[in-house]
């Protein structure tokens, strides 16, 4: 091959990566609007796929019959998980797909970082050895922990937080010392037995990482990890040097740690607090005993008149209500109840479901316009001049112990301001706690009135008893 | 020579970081699970470094683990993109029947 030849390649190459990181950008900034979001994506889309036709150009690449199995058998396994059986995937499930498929882009960049690794002779230069340590590190972390936290989220594995004492001295100083074996390999090049047990202690961290958190604060780590795959992709960039790799990998680390970031101011808690906190183990010392409490109990009939002739309602939709995949019935209900001359609103907290904005999108499946889908803190004045506030299968999101106990776990977390309504209903399975393992003082209000039983099938008898009243 | 490579790359990376703050912040709640979908999608990039590597001289070994990487970062990227897709095709427009 003559030089100009190749020097056109390579021309060729970063134009097309350049196409593909201005599309990636234009791409996630789409995302700032609902109207312009689907096609933002597309965007991305063909964003990958000039990183794809750019990438094959390379001249490092002279057989194409792995790439063209790797490909298709992945692209199949992809639209299998993505596509038919992707439909049949409840929306709750997100946070689960989302972390195993973190899971599968972490392996890549960790098989890469290895290839790399042994292409240079197991001797590369320090800074080269620095990025795929990072690499390799952050790849096989995210691996563990992404699998962790999908057990976690699948129930595979036990959702509360598992600790034990000195656990965070015990994974900061597996930590320190998985940094001190990269550090002492970009002294000493050349020990492939050193390098494997790093990528050991990495894959160990993973899991000592997602052991102790709970499946309420599940999210936090999801987007923390994501965080980590997108670093680790910048450092096989560093690495190979490779400017797209680069920017999407700090384009997706920014996205993972901006969203943890609004995640835990959501629950008004120190990303420290999350990773090390353990949350569900405070629970226990706190928990307020509920007995020679009362609760009132409503039935359908008089639910049913109460929401028709109410003016104003609110309906704080909560994971019961996903996981009852009810939320059809919710459209239907308050369908009804607007057809009556009622104004109804949904309050999303920031937390609802099992990730940010996971509420709206459960609601969106169910074709509620998403106008009528308010921010807490744009609904929270409103709850005053709500007749009815109906609470379906949530729970921590509306505990008053988040204002007024300081001793709860859940103490200053911003809630929805459910109590404040001139009635309540709160539809529930039982009188099990929430997510967080707290006792909720609402539901002994005088102003609240429960309806026990599965969200879909109250919801169901709810709808008939409205379509008479 | 190689640092002054190092340096450029650190460079594009904090710029990349930058614009990737810019953007973010500017994503509503409503979308964020959408957005925490896509940026999972996007992680695939590692796709970049698995073709290399599955379709490079260096043998076998390498081959073959390039073609698993492929294949993982496929699943990542086919799998992501669809998902998001699916949810994003849920935001209809507000007063728009269909």
């Amino acid at each position: 091959m003559t030089e100009t030849s190749s020097m056109a390649r390579e021309l060729l190459i970063q134009f097309a990566y350049l196409i593909s990181s201005i599309l990636f950008i234009l791409g996630l900034s789409g995302l700032s609007d609902p109207k312009r979001a689907r096609n933002g994506m597309r965007l991305a889309m063909v964003a990958m796929l000039f990183a794809v036709i750019g990438t094959l150009l390379h001249h490092d690449i002279v057989r194409y019959e792995f790439i063209v199995v790797g490909l298709v058998v992945g692209s199949f396994i992809g639209v299998v998980i993505g596509l038919p059986l992707g439909v049949n995937i409840p929306m709750t499930a997100m946070p689960q797909f989302v972390a195993i498929s973190h899971m599968f882009g972490a392996v890549a960049a960790t098989l890469v970082g290895i290839d790399e690794y042994f292409a240079l002779g197991t001797t590369p230069p320090g800074p080269i050895m620095a990025a795929l340590g990072a690499e390799v590190i952050l790849g096989a972390l995210t691996v563990t922990g992404s699998f962790m936290a999908f057990g976690k989220l699948q129930e595979l594995i036990r959702g509360r937080p598992i600790t034990f004492p000195g656990q965070n001295f015990f994974n900061i100083g597996l930590f320190i010392t998985t940094i001190g074996l990269l550090a002492y390999q970009m002294m000493v090049p050349g020990q492939p037995n050193v390098f494997y047990i790093m990528i050991g202690l990495a894959t160990v961290i993973g899991v000592l990482m997602v052991l102790p958190i709970g499946g309420a604060d599940m999210p936090v780590v999801i987007s923390l990890l994501n965080a980590y795959a997108g670093l680790s992709a910048s450092a096989m960039g560093f690495a190979i040097n490779n400017n797209l790799l680069i920017v999407v990998g700090a384009l997706d680390g920014a996205s993972g740690f901006l969203l943890s970031i609004l995640m835990c101011r959501a629950m008004n808690r120190s990303i420290m607090n999350v990773l090390f906190g353990a949350f569900g183990t405070v629970a226990k010392a706190s928990i307020k005993s509920a007995t020679g409490l009362t609760v009132k109990e409503v039935s359908i009939e008089d639910a049913a008149v109460s929401l028709a002739y109410a003016q104003k309602v609110i309906v704080v939709p909560g994971y019961g209500l996903a996981v009852a995949r009810a939320q059809q019935l919710i459209r239907e209900m308050a369908d009804l109840i607007e057809k009556h001359g009622g104004e109804v609103k949904y309050a999303i907290h920031p937390v609802a479901g099992r990730m940010p904005g996971h509420m709206n999108v459960l609601l969106a499946e169910a074709e509620v316009p998403y106008d009528k889908l308010i921010d807490m803190e744009e609904i929270n004045d409103d709850f005053e001049k709500t007749d009815v506030a109906l609470v379906i299968g949530a729970n921590d999101v509306v505990n008053p112990a988040a204002r007024s106990d300081p001793s709860s776990p859940i103490y200053g977390m911003p809630i929805l301001n459910v109590d404040k309504a001139k009635s309540v209903i709160v539809m529930k399975r039982g009188m099990g706690a929430g997510f967080a393992g707290i006792e909720n003082e609402l539901f002994f209000e005088p102003r609240t009135l429960m309806l026990f039983g599965d969200a879909k099938a109250s919801l169901g008898k709810l709808v008939a008893a409205l379509k008479t009243v | 020579m190689s640092t002054l490579t190092s340096l450029m790359q650190l460079w594009v990376f904090v710029l990349a970081a930058f614009v990737g703050f810019q953007v973010i912040t500017k994503v509503p709640a409503l979308l964020h699970t959408p957005l925490m979908s896509a940026a999972n999608a996007i992680t695939g990039i590692s796709l970049v470094g698995s073709l290399v590597a599955a379709g490079s001289g260096r043998g076998l070994a390498s081959n073959v683990l390039g073609a698993i990487a492929v294949a993982c970062a496929s699943i990542n990227v086919v799998g992501g993109f669809l998902i998001t897709d699916r949810m994003l095709k849920m935001f209809k427009q507000p007063g728009r029947k269909e």
